[in-house]
């Protein structure tokens, strides 16, 4: 210690503290601390300047001795450290309870996930400070309580052990401190060119706060230039909008109110901004209860199929530029256009007519969508429609676009590149995104990118564009910041952080923060002074009253945009006559990945093994061709192809898809990341190699040909065939329901229950049920995801699942019945059953699998020994088993993500379904403490929790006035499999559809 | 065979002529006390022990990973593992049928060959004992299905036929180990007296137990290997019908049926006659015992496999009846897949080992021609191997819920786990008739002309 005053690195930062007023040093960070040079120098070295004796010029003892030294003194300034008072928000003592959290209970937390920046509220829950689980916010407009398989999934990715863990510039660590001299010496050069040379890269951007603050960085630095860039944002949308009313408008839909709906290639159930409303909605008006068997009828046309086209009652499977021309005819035929009503492709015209009229029956309870994939003049002409039908202000609203800068995202990002071109580019901040992987592939943003002089990039992961940027920086996960975006409607939410930055990460906010006036806010300060400034006429108090409201409630309440009604120009509308030509070509089709999206989520291990609607293929993405085009190139399912569009070229495997458009192939964006992670880098193959801002999202002259080689997927399910002699899933038209409710059951066949020699059981008390309404379920794969947070379920890899080892404990299946070309879809999740007389309880030797008293096939994990016999006598195949060590018991970030209600299971043991037994044993303790019966609804198990169509009902069958036990009453209930006498507790409803009579197929 | 000529004069057939009680004596003896070894032992030998390494390099590699290393699957739980357990089981099952019920029988050609088929019986339940212990995922808790006292109160669950496995098969273990041992006493005094190696008299002397050939011990020993022989028998019938309720008490369609007992304990003695043929005709070559074991021996086994066959063809046929008659959906599609679908290959070569090739052994010449014969049980063996892996990999593989089937696809370690056995096998069985006597010298001597004689002049 004495030698330290000697020592010059150290004695800067020592004097700066010696020199402060109080004589003892107050410092709010060691950055702060560290804002000298030299003290600078010494951490950016990887050793400081004394380590540097090991050299051959310095006598070897003399520089042994000084690194001694050194070590020491990193010890005195950790002690130096220690001496200081710490900002007191940062600890919370548990000595004294902190208010409202009892260990061992989880507190919930209103927030907001974003997807190309429109805000999902969400509730979080919290056990001892750590986020574990999502679920939707019930009193958010877009999600009603629901959630998807995104927002359950960013838990996982908040502990990602991949994500960016600290600011580095070229690849070595730096602090943020000194990102924040570099970058002020930066903005002080931009000051005499009016910040001609600064560019910011965003995602698409609803937040208030953020265009708040892009607004005044602009006055600071008139010249600079904000761009957005989506891959796979609404661009058509925003496009078809301002064709249709020559201003940018935003459009949502009510189903609640449509009895016609038509999808022009629209997956609207399950993807977009307000899909869980929608689906909510939908579902809601084809629930027959009773007496009550009124429908809606779902229309659905597009290429692949999806969970929307799953559910409808037509799905007609088109060419994504056929489907333009569906669109006009339809138009056509309800007489908003003139256009031809009948072609050379007759598929394209057949249910026009019939279409039309049913859609001019209801009209101001009809709707029409167009899908964001579709070009902007679908949009437009659908826009015409629902005008001509008169749904606006009944089933479709418009307001005042969500978007902060409504650009043209493509246009925007051209103007970047020629700006780099020139260039004059000098800090380009790119905040989010990944635009080096998802831009356009003409422009060739690896290299362009380069051009700019300063580059920062702000990101959860060190991907294909951190490769290529000078600083990087981690970005905070919106579980660890505060920020706000907007939702479909407008309605902002003010997202809070849970957990302080697992890596020191900052959000966007903070970073474009430093580029204001007053760089040195926090988040909250940043989001908390824009709120204040926009009620600056409350008091202090009522502002605190109104912030502490909104955080909690996870909406700003009267946010939501004021609908209006913008006028319409048909006369801009021009749709093309005819679909191109193939000339025997394919047409390609770009679609997001149902799971990894455009790639962000390509290293979240859920997402990558959730297998995808309809196709049940995990962790890749693939050619997908129909039945017929497979045929025609001559490939099956594995086969690699060569696709080549435009002169560049692609190996993929082929993937045949029954119900997919023929002479198309669909390759999902997001795959062949080569930057990702440990999870997503170099799984599968890269499409947006082939898309071009021409072609975002489909177009003719894809030349596909067999080449050498074979693939191996990882598909959960092989067999989609629905065997109608085995009565698992059980289907009907409401016609025929409401003449025979039995027909849905025709042929089935269940043993009386009299037939045993043993007194029946009788379940005392409560008595565990569940019900799951098939008419509802559309496949989207969100109890999955709920389910495998929920509990603790492992994520095993793409060569396991190959080997039919996926852990999931609930599966959806999805059955193919009819003609390969346009089969019916049908979806069923599969939990467990909970059989009263459970084939697997019988066998096992060691009694590791009982019979609960409330009639749960409960699972001892400890007992088991692994003899997999139960799974063998399960009839449903819902049991898994840990054949190797499944569970991360390593990664210390994942043990954070843990829900310390449920084992985390070890190797050799069987698991399966519980009903979420913690969830029922939390509500009965709640119960019993408050003296009183559980009530109906006050469990809900996670996939329940999280079904947008409301499919899954859970509870008390003991109870007669439950909702589970009024579902089991229908007409439409089932037990899978009953004819085993297996009485399973697990029933559904059967699927019901609503045909148009006046179509036969 | 059974009748009372062939008792009374014992035929020529069962031992060629012109042995004496010290031929017999010195040629079975000479085996295990010569110093030379025969090349054939030492390269069978050194197979099952490349192959025991083998198993333990797979039971090693099981242990520190998990039965993931094999091909199991969901929905196919259970794969080679099982497979192999049945089979090894089945095999076993001729020795304690040689040794018992033929004994309880009076079928007295037995004498000469039923030391080795006992100790093949044990070797095969060792060998079959392996497997329910590996295939567990945690095998280090398989003490937990023995009903053991516990702080917990937990028992076993005596519902599940898994745990009557155990008392099955562990029975069956010691009943057999003690039959085969207390056969060996004096034959193992006899090596004691022969003996020229100070330590093999230590050793043979402490396992013969003090046997002196006296008449009193020659009482004790015929009412202890009768009363062994009585409790044998029905163990015969019993652990391969608790076997098969692995399988039929499970709801499997496939399984589930009411006539695997005797189906298997029939493929069972089938499959455990193929490989005493398989065993004894190579080693009485090599160690020129034909005299021993003769063309008789090996045709009346023949005769046993042609019987044991026919009744498992008759349960193919049954089976496939049985599902069609039934109307059951289910049952029918298992069939069905079993005979068409992803493990038709299996099925059709299992119908063609089991059922069209044994019918040559309706030809006399087959069933004296010891080289078609080894080969005939052989196939038996390979046919047997697939009945027992088509009626676990095929059931499992598409059951019920069409959207959960999945194809087993045996693993390197599968391979190597079941490989590893038959060497472990191969090891055993080489120690046993390199160091005791394979043929038991006693009993043989008592198919001679002289023992009549001297039978006959007791009172």
């Amino acid at each position: 210690m004495t030698d330290l005053p000697n020592n010059p690195d150290l004695a800067g930062p020592r004097a700066r503290l010696e020199a402060s007023p109080a004589g003892r040093g107050y410092w709010r960070s060691l950055d702060e601390l560290a804002s000298t040079p030299e003290f600078r120098e010494l951490m950016e070295r990887e050793f400081p300047r004394q380590a540097i004796g090991w050299s051959d010029d310095e006598n070897l003892a003399d520089g042994r001795r000084n690194f001694l030294k050194l070590m020491g003194a990193s010890l005195a300034l950790a002690g130096l450290a220690a001496c200081t008072r710490q900002p007191a928000e940062h600890i919370v003592p548990y000595a004294r309870q902190p208010e409202e959290l009892i260990p061992g209970r989880p507190l919930f937390y209103a927030t907001a996930t974003t997807l190309h920046g429109v805000a999902s509220g969400v509730l979080v829950e919290s056990h001892e400070g750590r986020p574990t689980k999502i679920e939707g916010n019930p009193e958010h407009p877009a999600t009603l309580g629901a959630c998807d398989s995104f927002s359950q999934a960013s838990v996982l990715q908040l502990y990602d052990p991949d994500r960016t863990q600290a600011v580095k510039f070229q690849g070595e660590i730096r602090s943020w401190g000194m990102f924040f001299s570099a970058l002020r010496e930066a903005l002080e050069a931009q000051k005499t060119k009016n910040g001609a040379g600064i560019r910011i890269l965003t995602e698409t951007v609803t937040s208030p706060t953020v265009a708040d603050q892009l607004r005044r960085i602009q006055q600071l630095f008139p010249a600079m230039k904000w761009h957005q860039w989506e891959p796979a944002g609404p661009h058509s949308a925003r496009a078809g909008a301002l064709m249709a009313f020559g201003e940018p408008v935003h459009a949502y839909y009510d189903l609640a109110a449509a009895n016609v709906v038509v999808a022009i290639d629209s997956d609207f159930l399950a993807s977009g901004p307000a899909s869980l409303r929608y689906a909510r909605q939908f579902s809601a008006r084809r629930r027959v209860r009773g007496g009550d068997t009124s429908m809606n009828r779902l229309y659905a046309v597009e290429p692949l199929p999806t969970p929307t086209g799953s559910k409808a009652d037509h799905r007609l499977a088109l060419r994504a530029a056929d489907i333009e021309i569906f669109a006009g005819a339809l138009a056509a035929a309800i007489g908003t256009a003139r256009g031809p009503r009948e072609g050379e492709n007759h598929d394209i015209y057949k249910w026009v007519g019939a279409i039309a009229s049913d859609l001019l029956r209801n009209k101001g309870a009809s709707l029409v969508i167009a899908g964001e994939h579709q070009p902007p003049a679908v949009h437009a002409l659908a826009h015409a429609i629902n005008h001509t039908l008169g749904n606006v202000g009944k089933t479709v609203f418009y307001t005042d676009p969500i978007e902060a800068n409504p650009v043209d995202q493509a246009a925007s990002l051209d103007d970047l590149v020629k700006d780099l071109d020139a260039g004059a580019v000098d800090l380009l901040l790119v905040l989010g995104g990944n635009p080096v992987f998802g831009a356009p592939v003409e422009i060739g943003m690896r290299g362009r990118i380069q051009k700019a002089r300063m580059r920062v990039h702000l990101s959860l992961y060190d991907d294909e564009t951190s490769a290529v940027c000078q600083w990087r920086l981690p970005e905070a996960h919106y579980l660890e910041t505060w920020g706000d975006a907007r939702a479909f409607d407008g309605t902002v939410t003010i997202q809070q952080p849970l957990i302080q930055p697992l890596y020191g990460g900052r959000s966007a906010c903070e970073v474009l923060q430093m580029l204001t006036e007053q760089p040195e806010m926090t988040g909250r300060e940043i989001v908390g002074t824009y709120w204040a400034g926009r009620r600056s006429g409350s008091s202090p108090r009522d502002f605190e009253a109104w912030w502490r409201r909104a955080v909690h409630d996870g909406v700003v309440a009267d946010t939501a945009l004021p609908p209006k009604t913008p006028t319409l120009h048909g006369e801009n509308i021009s749709v093309r006559a005819r679909a191109p030509r193939l000339g025997g070509k394919l047409e390609v089709i770009f679609r997001p990945d149902p799971a990894v999206y455009d790639g962000r989520f390509a290293n979240n291990g859920w997402l990558q093994e959730l297998p995808r609607p309809v196709t049940k293929l995990t962790w890749d993405n693939a050619a997908i061709v129909s039945p017929a085009t497979a045929h025609y190139l001559g490939v099956k399912t594995g086969d690699m192809l060569q696709l080549t569009y435009q002169g560049r070229s692609l190996r993929a495997p082929a993937w045949v898809q029954p119900g997919h458009a023929d002479g198309a192939a669909t390759l999902h964006l997001g795959y062949g990341r080569t930057r990702a992670g440990r999870a997503g880098t170099g799984v599968g193959f890269n499409p947006y190699l082939l898309r071009t801002s021409k072609a975002l999202w489909h177009d003719t002259g894809l030349d596909a040909r067999r080449v050498s080689g074979a693939y191996e997927f990882a598909s959960t399910q092989s067999d989609h065939t629905l065997d109608a002699r085995r009565h698992i899933f059980r289907a009907g038209d409401i016609e025929d329901y409401r003449k025979n409710p039995e027909s849905v059951h025709a042929g089935a066949e269940e043993p009386p229950r009299g037939l045993t020699l043993y007194p029946e059981w009788k379940y005392e008390g409560h008595a565990w049920g569940m019900a799951i309404d098939l008419t509802a379920c559309m496949g989207c794969g969100a109890c999955v995801t709920a389910c495998q947070a929920e509990n603790n379920i492992a994520v095993v890899g793409k060569d396991q699942v190959r080997r039919g080892r996926a852990m999931h404990w609930l599966r959806v299946d999805s059955y193919y019945k009819g003609e390969p070309g346009q089969p019916e879809i049908h979806n069923q999740p599969v939990p467990c059953m909970q059989c009263e007389n459970a084939p697997c309880e019988l066998v096992c030797p060691v009694q590791a699998t009982n019979h609960s008293s409330e009639g749960l096939n409960d699972m001892v994990y400890n007992r088991c020994v692994g003899t997999r016999y139960c799974s063998n006598n399960c009839p449903y195949k819902v049991r898994r088993f840990n054949f190797y060590l499944f569970s991360d018991y390593e990664t210390p970030s994942l043990k954070l993500l843990h829900n310390p209600d449920v084992t985390v299971r070890s190797r050799g043991v069987m698991e399966k379904c519980t009903y979420c037994v913690q969830r029922i044993n939390a509500a009965k303790i709640d119960a019993e403490k408050q003296d009183r019966k559980v009530r109906d609804g006050e469990i809900q198990t996670a996939c329940q929790a999280t079904c947008p169509a409301e499919a899954i009902v859970f509870g008390d069958i003991n109870d007669p006035a439950s909702r589970v036990s009024k579902m089991k009453a229908e007409k439409s209930n089932y037990g899978m499999l009953a004819d085993l006498n297996t009485r399973p507790r697990t029933t559904y409803l059967a699927e019901l559809r609503n045909p148009n009579p006046e179509i036969e197929e | 065979m059974a009748d009372d000529t062939q008792l009374a004069d014992p035929p020529r057939d069962v031992i060629a002529p012109g042995y004496t009680f010290g031929s017999i004596t010195d040629q079975i003896a000479a085996v295990v006390l010569t110093k030379r070894t025969p090349v054939f032992w030492m390269a069978c030998f050194s197979v099952g022990f490349g192959l025991l390494l083998l198993f333990l390099w797979a039971v090693a590699m099981l242990l520190a990973k998990g039965v993931g290393i094999w091909g199991i699957r969901t929905p196919v739980m259970w794969g080679f593992a099982i497979t192999n357990f049945v089979w090894w089981i089945g095999i076993g099952h001729a020795g304690t049928l040689i040794s018992a019920i033929l004994l309880l029988l009076n079928q007295r050609w037995r004498n000469s060959i039923n030391r080795f088929a006992e100790a093949m019986t044990l070797f095969a339940v060792a060998c079959a004992g392996m497997f329910p212990l590996l295939h567990l995922g945690r095998p280090w808790l398989f003490y937990w299905l023995f009903p053991l006292p516990n702080s917990m109160g937990v028992m076993p669950n005596f519902r599940s036929p898994l745990v009557w496995d155990v008392f099955a098969v562990s029975t069956y273990a010691t009943v057999s180990l003690l039959f085969w041992y207390v056969g060996l006493m004096p034959d193992l005094a006899t090596l004691r007296d022969r003996a020229g190696n100070r330590i093999a008299r230590l050793v043979y002397g402490v396992m013969a137990l003090g046997w002196r050939g006296s008449a009193r011990h020659w009482s004790v020993y015929e009412t202890a290997s009768l009363l062994l022989a009585g409790l044998a028998t029905p163990l015969v019938l019993s652990v391969h019908t608790v076997v098969s309720f692995d399988f039929t008490i499970a709801i499997v369609p496939g399984w589930h049926s009411t006539f695997f007992p005797p189906y298997f304990v029939a493929g069972a003695i089938y499959s455990g006659f193929a490989m005493v043929l398989a065993l004894a005709i190579p080693v009485r070559s090599v160690y020129g015992l034909q005299g021993l074991i003769t063309g008789k021996h090996l045709e009346n086994a023949a005769k046993v496999m042609l019987a044991t066959g026919l009744i498992v063809a008759y349960a193919y046929i049954l089976e496939t009846f049985t599902a069609w008659y039934s109307g059951d959906v289910f049952e029918q599609a298992a069939i069905w897949h079993r005979m068409t679908g992803p493990y038709a290959f299996s099925y059709w070569a299992l119908i063609t080992c089991n059922i069209l090739l044994p019918q040559a052994l309706w030809f006399k010449r087959v069933r004296t021609s010891p080289v078609a014969l080894f080969i005939s049980s052989i196939f038996v063996l390979v046919g047997m191997w697939l009945e027992r892996y088509v009626i676990i990999v095929s059931s499992l593989a598409q059951d019920f819920m069409n959207s959960s089937w999945g194809i087993f696809h045996a693993t390197r370690w599968d391979w190597a786990t079941y490989l590893g056995t038959i060497g472990m096998f191969l090891f055993l069985f080489f120690l046993f008739i390199r160091l005791l006597p394979m043929i038991s010298i006693f009993e043989v001597r008592t198919l001679l002309p002289q023992a009549k004689v001297e039978k006959e002049s007791r009172p």
